[in-house]
């Protein structure tokens, strides 16, 4: 799994609420047996037209964003589906952190297994981020996962984050989970025997 | 000893280890299978050099990608045809059990593992699917994964997680003439919102729920994740036993009785206590139909689409104006008599017997709308077997649905069958995410009566006056 220590990024404003799996990657792209290469397809219902041309005002299609590799969206991000699909695809694109003021559990979860940093901050504090980055598409923040903080490069301030200290660990040290259970081998082998 | 929720009790016997700061290991008693999630898991297994743990508690089965129409002529989409002989080669190199295409008990994962047998009371049951919570209808905790953790799943026949906070919903009253268990879990997502379970096992409990089917507890426990639910559960009873009696992987005699008194212990102690409890009333609950682009966004048939403005935030508003675009709808309009496209009776929510039963009964001797498309799904090659030997296949053909082979079909459309841009779709399943069904399609989900009604009638009904 890709490590994540520090990231410094600009950030792509995507301010709804309840963006669902389904529209991060659609199902049509579901049939592909590899983990990698579905950045391509990543919000393709929002990003092409029926005829496969960009839609202008989506904003992945607005060329000032294009280097952006921070998501700020709106509350219950990643909802429905539990297809590991959407956290690949948002990877795969080029994104390494998504904030937002709430995420469903399971995509949470799925976004921890690949070195994708979902971060949870209020409401007050991402409509701030999304102002700033609505503003000027090089608004640069530095995620630092050690720290547990988010540092707006220009002005130098901070704020401050909660996250597990156990997916921490694993997300700073690339650390590969089955391996850490597998240590407890043996006593899954004395369950089993137990039942 | 104190008194302990049903979740605790399962959690509790299934801790293999748990150390501060850290998730516990869970033991997993069945892992379900499907081909859409499970190819880069395998693949994953083979990168290090593991194998699957217990392949005699993983069971496989193709449901999301295959046609429902003739199944002897050959799968036309490349990809899906790979993944599909993906699973069937994985199952092979591990030996696990896979319910084929062919096989006579193939079918939507989660209307088989519950008609085999597999599900049952006190288990632990994980499936790269969300909606793996339709198993906690059998008093199980059931959740739907993604596809590292089904690596996880294979690899150590465990799942790493926190323990989930509980809520008890408990549903009093009555349900009305014409109200469906589908009624009842659409209101109630709307109650407590889209993520008003995040974080938490739902229980669901009271007279309604006890007196419910196991075909409409799986319909309730199913959407729960819809509301954001880590799972739904139910207790079992009597009608959860008469159901897994004689179920072919179900214990058989003595032990099955020993099995039931073991089980009837599951259900929550008197006094146990919730983090969150949610009382709903079921008696002012009517015939539900959704408006917009999430499952909460939902109102009874006789109601108006609301107005975006009168919704408390800006973040709602821009939401709510957005999806009555997409959904070309009018606020302050009523569902009732909107014309519809299609018709889709199918899907892990509403597609077993019970299901076929009921919409059957509303179209007998009647014909689908000339401007309608309809079609019947039934939820496994099983349902399937028994509606046609009850001659429901018979009552939906003459009537102009469509009869076809079990899969999730037109639910999330990875198979041919999709919605045309801007068709509106009155449909039983469970998501009407933009583009679920189609790109640019319309879903309205509702319960199987109202979705056959509105086939005949070319139009949304209100049931009660069919």
């Amino acid at each position: 799994m890709d490590s994540f220590k520090k990231h410094t990024g600009s950030v792509t404003p995507l301010y709804q609420i309840n963006i669902d799996t389904d529209q991060i990657i659609p199902k049509q792209f579901l049939k592909r047996i590899e983990r990698t290469g579905f950045g391509e397809f990543l919000f393709n219902d929002w990003r092409f037209d029926s005829a496969g041309k960009p839609i202008k005002d989506f904003i992945l299609n607005n060329p000032k964003y294009k280097k952006s590799s921070i998501l700020a969206t709106g509350k219950n991000f990643g909802s429905g589906s539990s297809r590991e699909h959407a956290a690949w695809a948002l990877h795969d694109y080029g994104f390494k952190c998504i904030l937002a003021p709430s995420f469903a559990d399971i995509f949470y979860n799925n976004c921890f297994k690949i070195g994708l940093l979902p971060i949870q901050i209020n409401e007050h504090q991402m409509e701030k981020i999304v102002v700033c980055s609505e503003k000027d598409p090089n608004y640069q923040l530095t995620i630092d996962l050690d720290c547990q903080t988010i540092t707006e490069n220009k002005s130098g301030e901070k704020i401050l984050f909660e996250i597990d200290p156990f997916m921490k660990n694993c997300l700073i040290n690339g650390l590969d989970e089955i391996g850490l259970t597998l240590q407890h081998r043996e006593k899954i082998r004395k369950f089993e025997e137990s039942r | 000893m104190s008194p302990k929720t049903m979740f605790q009790k399962i959690w509790d016997s299934h801790l293999v280890h748990k150390e501060p700061g850290q998730p516990a290991i869970l033991y997993i008693d069945l892992h379900l299978i499907h081909e859409v999630t499970t190819p880069q898991a395998f693949e994953g297994l083979r990168i290090s050099k593991r194998s699957v743990r217990r392949p005699d508690l993983t069971v496989a089965t193709i449901d999301h990608n295959v046609p429902t129409t003739n199944r002897f002529l050959p799968i036309l989409d490349p990809i899906a045809k790979q993944q599909i002989e993906t699973l069937r080669s994985n199952c092979k190199e591990f030996n696990i059990e896979l319910y084929d295409i062919h096989h006579p008990r193939q079918g939507i994962v989660h209307v088989i593992a519950p008609e085999l047998g597999f599900t049952q009371p006190g288990m632990t049951i994980v499936c790269g699917d969300s909606h793996t919570s339709t198993h906690g209808a059998f008093g199980s905790f059931a959740l739907g994964i993604g596809t590292s953790e089904v690596e996880h799943v294979l690899a150590t026949q465990t799942l790493r997680q926190y323990k989930p906070k509980t809520m008890r919903i408990n549903v009093a009253g009555d349900l009305k003439f014409g109200i469906t268990a589908k009624d009842l879990i659409l209101y109630i997502i709307n109650q407590i919102g889209v993520n008003g379970g995040t974080g938490y096992v739902i229980e669901y409990s009271g007279n309604v729920i006890s007196n419910l089917s196991m075909e409409n507890r799986m319909t309730i426990c199913n959407m729960s994740i819809e509301a954001g639910a880590r799972a739904g559960m139910i207790a079992p009873d009597r009608i959860t036993f008469d159901y897994l009696k004689n179920k072919p992987q179900a214990p058989k005699e003595n032990i099955f009785e020993l099995k039931v008194k073991e089980w009837e212990k599951i259900k929550t102690d008197e006094g146990a206590s919730f983090d969150k409890e949610v009382n709903i009333d079921a008696s002012s609950i009517e015939p539900m139909v959704t408006w917009g682009t999430n499952p909460g966004m939902v109102i009874s048939i006789n109601e108006q689409i609301p107005d975006p403005n009168s919704f408390p935030t800006i973040n709602e508003q821009k939401s709510v104006s957005k999806a009555l675009k997409y959904m070309g709808l009018n606020p302050g309009a009523s569902l009732k008599n909107l014309p519809v496209d299609r018709v889709f009776i199918g899907s892990c929510t509403n597609s077993r017997i019970e299901d076929l039963r009921n919409a059957a009964k509303i179209i007998i001797n009647r014909q689908v709308n000339d401007k309608v498309k309809a079609m019947v799904v039934p939820g496994s090659t099983e349902v399937k077997k028994q509606a046609e030997s009850e001659g429901l296949d018979l009552i939906f053909k003459n009537a102009g649905f469509d009869w076809r082979e079990a899969g999730c079909s037109m639910c999330l459309g990875m198979n041919p069958d999709i919605l045309k841009p801007g068709e509106r779709c009155a449909s039983t399943s469970n998501r009407n995410f933009e583009g679920r069904q189609g790109k640019e399609g319309r879903t309205h989900l509702l319960s199987p009566e109202m979705a056959a009604a509105s086939a005949i009638a070319g139009h949304l009904v209100d049931i009660r006056n069919w």
